[in-house]
């Protein structure tokens, strides 16, 4: 597997898109990617929650579970871990920096204990990176989570005005869209990328 | 040691560490919320749904505190937790629920004609885009509904004349329509409102007549008729002063366009009694020529002309008139 940082990156960030390709972080995807400004805080928050939690978790499986070799636990641990983070972030950004908490807003708590955040972490361990390298995986993930839900919003904007039968109105016809951009997004898998 | 109580140890002392340091940190940065932010915070849901228009109801919660924002913006609190705010804010509550959506629009179909065919989908803030719709007044209701889809009750519908009706019953006075709606046309009115002008077109006198036939054309007449002066021209259209006015409902029968609503369902006509003296006074004032008579003898009310806005009552120096069949008075404090 490669460890090119710039493929590692645009592997995170289209190839293995993690929401399009490996089908994560589906719930905020078409939760809150009804309208522009709510995708965009959502993405931030993303970006945010990522980064620092690939990082906690990275130095906390390296040294503290590998060297008591309780492998095994490390789903309820980094839970744990993230669910902590993300509390103490929002309270500290709450005090310290309030135009950046008004602007992720409710989506910071909301983000805790997503699927998306969790696979990253785990993702990050299983393909072995160095906490460079895993800094860098996140980062893409976390764009490619931004750059999807930003583009997927303004496909739903569109659908709010879209002529379309009673049945289809809402989440039918936004699961229908979002299967054919994802549709688009696998023509990326032949370039290169991670393994799945 | 067995992996059993190393694993129990590590992640209960994990968790222990944590959430001491949590509870610490907590304490330690806690932001000084006003005891009232607190307390709001308490009574609204919790369930961050954005309702409101916030991100969530902490966020709300601080708005109300202070931007002193309207308490009766979360919509699935409902009245208990409107209640509940009042009590805490110190507001009147009659003064916010009483309210109602109403369209100051009267130029449906019928009565104001199409610019062009517009054959595109049926939402009206897409019809808006076009030119700002195909209705010929620009500035009037598009009609294709949007209001009456975005209605979280189920209060407004479209009818025939593709205009929405809001039923008084359901309307709960939340706002969304008026929100949503790309023409402004939809207004939050007191629900103790019976009279307001249904028109909104900035126009000058012809340019309304060649395309509405019920829209206002600055023709004054409705300014001068108002007894208790509550009219004002602002721009081409009156503005209605709604501490001065009565609802006697004088404009809505003055008007020669018909542009003012009136939501009263009945109303009362006068009845002249037999300790009438003839003075006269009520011929003088009543504006519909509806009370005939000879000088010193009992008058007499003409009911079909009658349109019973009390002025006769009010200037009668002997208490003579009274105003029978007042349904329209019990409905306004329905």
């Amino acid at each position: 597997m490669t460890t090119n940082p710039l493929l590692i990156f645009i592997a995170a960030f289209i190839v293995n898109n993690i929401i399009l390709i490996r089908y994560l972080g589906l719930c905020p995807f078409f939760g809150v990617s009804t309208t522009l400004t709510t995708a965009f805080g959502m993405s931030t928050a993303c970006l945010f929650v990522m980064l620092i939690a690939t990082w906690v978790t990275w130095t906390i499986y390296h040294f503290l579970l590998l060297p008591l070799d309780l492998i095994f636990l490390r789903t309820a641990v980094f839970i744990l871990i993230i669910a902590t983070l993300v509390q103490f972030v929002e309270i500290f950004l709450k005090k310290n920096f309030k135009a950046l908490y008004s602007a992720m807003g409710i989506y910071l708590p909301l983000i805790t204990t997503n699927c998306a955040i969790l696979a990253v972490t785990f993702l990050a361990i299983d393909y072995r990176f160095s906490l460079i390298l895993a800094t860098i995986f996140a980062l893409g993930n976390a764009l490619g989570f931004g750059l999807v839900i930003v583009l997927f919003s303004a496909i739903r904007e569109r659908l709010e005005f879209a002529p379309l039968s009673r049945s289809f109105k809402g989440y039918p016809i936004a699961f229908i869209a979002a299967s054919l951009v994802a549709l688009a997004f696998l023509g990326f898998i032949g370039l290169f990328g991670l393994p799945l | 040691m067995s992996v059993f109580f190393k694993s129990i140890i590590t992640l209960g002392g994990l968790g222990l560490c944590l959430g001491v340091a949590l509870a610490f940190i907590f304490k330690k940065l806690a932001v000084a919320g006003s005891e009232l932010e607190k307390q709001i915070k308490a009574a609204l849901p919790g369930s961050n749904c954005g309702a409101c228009g916030f991100p969530g109801c902490a966020v709300y919660a601080e708005k109300i505190v202070k931007e002193n924002l309207p308490i009766n913006k979360c919509l699935p609190g409902g009245k208990e937790v409107l209640e509940k705010l009042g009590k805490i804010m110190g507001k009147d509550l009659d003064a916010l629920e009483h309210k109602i959506a109403a369209l100051i629009c009267r130029g449906g179909k019928d009565e104001c004609r199409e610019r062009f065919i517009y054959d595109g989908g049926t939402d009206c803030r897409q019809a808006y885009l076009m030119h700002g719709g195909n209705k010929s007044c620009v500035f009037g209701c598009v009609g294709l509904g949007h209001c009456a889809s975005v209605c979280p009750f189920g209060a407004i519908k479209m009818n025939k004349n593709r205009q929405p009706v809001i039923n008084d019953k359901k309307c709960t006075a939340c706002g969304i329509c008026v929100k949503q709606c790309p023409k402004d046309v939809l207004v939050l009115i007191p629900r103790t409102k019976l009279v307001y002008l249904a028109c909104v077109s900035q126009d000058k006198g012809k340019a309304v007549k060649d395309v509405c036939t019920v829209g206002c054309f600055t023709c004054n007449i409705c300014i001068r008729a108002c007894p208790y002066n509550a009219l004002t021209m602002k721009g081409n259209l009156p503005v209605m002063d709604f501490n001065k006015c009565t609802d006697c409902g004088i404009c809505v029968h003055r008007c020669p366009t018909d542009s003012y609503l009136d939501r009263a369902k009945a109303r009362p006509y006068a009845f002249i009694s037999s300790a009438c003296t003839g003075c006269g006074e009520c011929v003088k004032v009543c504006q519909f020529k509806a009370i005939e008579g000879s000088p010193e003898q009992r008058h007499k009310g003409i009911i079909a002309k009658c349109i019973g806005c009390g002025e006769c009552f009010n200037a009668c120096p002997v208490r003579a008139i009274t105003m029978a069949g007042a349904l329209g008075h019990q409905t306004r404090t329905a």
